[in-house]
């Protein structure tokens, strides 16, 4: 029987050959954490060492809200710049930086065959380059930077084959809508999703990225494409070390296999309240918004903002519309500013905000009112999570967020060519 | 080896009906979070449960939030184990890292019903009833030493102070 690709990553940290449903200890690649390194801290103080294991497997992003917004975030951010110099951790990213789910891909941590964990429910989206990238709690972020170690169920494999091509105006955050509006939000839980078929290798590293991202909202344990040539080619220059690069056997076991036709997708949006209440756009078209949200770990790549460009260019953000842009890295503001698009998005009355998660997890920079309605590029929509919890959250492309902020109302990007 | 009594629920239990969300912000020590265990699912839970009780449930149990309350607040409660179909991942985790046993046995789900006596072996990887003996998979040792030291904060205590 041959082995998935997380059978071999994980097999190969182990040690042993591993199949799926086994329990084993493994000494991760590296662990990620955020602002919440203030509370891991606390817990970490609680085990009675001095010192954490593995300082150079550490990577902490400040990336929550950034700069801090008030006192406590403030004094957050203060004790971990104390501890990460008290303990020489050399990877170490403060509020200039961006999104830790944009950063450790392009700063060369997330490579193929890499064991990540992350004390982020999006850390997943490191799978787009072929690691194995999976979310973990605050105590348990806390014990492995004591031990260097942590234990991991080797998951089942859902396949995802794609064919065919996206039409205008459809990209992949549609494609996950659409995935996790047809099979509910615990399409995946506890499992591997691979994202395969003629059509994966035609997909950006962007767009694997919001996939792989998007896979958190199916309940997926990790989600991944296997490295290939696109992979390997955007890793040059960026690959802070030597990797080995696996894929799934022709005989590995998958669990169940899904086959999508991208040809024959339209744009998707989320409704209130939960990320599987999806409808085509046109379903949901004319809802009036106050808010339009384009960025966060999902869709704030170079790519994203482009596509919103592209529809702004020449148009004006509604004037009942606040349009808030937020580049997902430093990097991609760079190169944003570099290429005009910055400037198109400017002209048309967007809000750029420093390169962070804003205001997607309700903490700072654009709450939402009682009563108020916002489009968002992100991946959850929950209840209150961008402010009152009588305000109302769509999810949707960067396009259709784009049209939308346009329109005044959400509208189908492909009106809008 | 220990017995208990059978809770039995249905499908994705979620921790908003374990623990409800407007504890969560609230800093409590255990024995207050387990007066609200599953209170908005089962009323009669908190008041009755016994320790060595198991908690049995159909798929996706723990589904939505990632609080840790939800598996620390049936510990606390005295449950020992929940034996479900399956169970969200970060619940599964968080209920193993803070002492609870979760155990997956379809067999036992399609068996048992509320108020059936069982006993847990764990080293067997066994729950035993008048009814039937079912097996679950054994759980590595790894992780029932992380149960038997009551959760990961213990456990890595432990582990540290040997070295």
């Amino acid at each position: 029987m041959g082995k998935t690709l997380t059978e071999k990553v994980l097999g190969r940290k182990a040690g042993k050959d591993v199949q799926a449903g086994e329990v084993i200890t493994v000494s991760p690649d590296y662990v990620l954490s955020h602002d919440n390194s203030a509370a891991i801290i606390q817990e970490f103080r609680k085990l009675g060492v001095k010192k954490v294991k593995a300082p150079e497997k550490i990577v902490i992003v400040l990336d929550h809200i950034v700069p801090a917004s008030e006192e406590k975030y403030a004094q957050n951010h203060k004790s971990i710049r104390e501890f990460v110099a008290e303990q020489g951790i050399p990877h170490f990213f403060d509020i200039n930086a961006g999104i830790c789910h944009q950063v450790l891909p392009e700063q060369g941590f997330a490579l193929p065959g890499k064991v990540i964990v992350g004390s982020d429910s999006h850390t997943p989206s490191y799978g787009a380059l072929g690691a194995f990238a999976t979310g973990i709690g605050r105590t348990e972020t806390a014990c492995t930077w004591a031990t260097d170690e942590i234990w991991l169920r080797v998951p089942e494999t859902m396949r995802i084959d794609l064919s065919g091509r996206f039409l205008a105006g459809v990209f992949a955050k549609d494609l996950s809508l659409k995935l996790i509006g047809d099979h509910g939000a615990e399409m995946a839980n506890y499992k591997a999703v691979e994202f395969a078929g003629p059509a994966a290798s035609d997909l950006s590293v962007g767009s694997r990225l919001t996939l792989a991202n998007m896979s958190a909202e199916m309940g997926a344990k990790n989600g991944y494409f296997a490295p290939d040539a696109k992979t390997l080619k955007w890793l040059e220059g960026r690959a802070r070390g030597p990797f080995v690069v696996a894929s799934s056997d022709p005989d590995a076991r998958f669990e169940s296999v899904l086959t999508y036709d991208l040809g024959v997708l339209e744009p998707q949006v989320a409704c209130p309240h939960t990320v599987d209440n999806v409808k085509p756009v046109g379903a949901v078209a004319g809802k009036p918004v106050d808010q339009v949200l384009i960025g966060t770990c999902t869709n704030g790549r170079l790519e994203d903002l482009e596509a919103a460009a592209a529809i702004f260019k020449g148009r004006k953000v509604h004037s009942g519309v606040r349009c808030l842009v937020i580049p997902a890295s430093w990097e991609v503001y760079r190169e944003a500013l570099k290429s005009g698009t910055l400037a198109v998005l400017v002209d048309a009355g967007c809000v750029i905000l420093n390169s962070g998660c804003g205001p997607c997890l309700g903490a700072h920079e654009g709450i939402m009112a009682a009563g108020e309605v916002c489009l968002s590029t992100s991946n959850r929509n929950f209840r209150g999570r961008m402010g009152h919890r009588d305000s109302e959250i769509y999810l949707a492309s960067p396009a259709t967020a784009a049209a939308t902020a346009v329109a005044g109302k959400i509208a189908d990007p492909r009106e809008f060519a | 080896m220990s017995q208990g009594i059978v809770w039995k629920y249905g499908d994705n239990v979620n921790t908003d009906v374990i623990f409800p969300g407007r504890y969560t912000y609230q800093i409590m020590p255990p024995e207050e979070m387990a007066k609200h265990a599953l209170e908005d699912l089962d009323p009669e839970f908190a008041g009755s449960v016994r320790p060595g009780d198991v908690v049995v449930a159909g798929k996706n149990f723990g589904c939505g939030s990632s609080r840790e309350q939800a598996a620390a607040c049936l510990r606390a409660a005295g449950v020992q184990a929940v034996v479900a179909r399956s169970f969200a991942r970060i619940y599964f985790r968080n209920a193993i890292n803070l002492g609870l046993a979760v155990l997956q046995c379809d067999e036992a789900v399609d068996a048992l019903e509320k108020g059936d006596a069982v006993d847990l072996d764990f080293a067997r990887g066994e729950i035993r009833s008048v009814k039937s003996t079912f097996r679950f998979l054994p759980l590595p040792d790894s992780v029932i030493g992380i149960l038997e030291a009551g959760g990961l904060l213990e456990y890595t205590k432990k582990k540290l102070a040997k070295e």
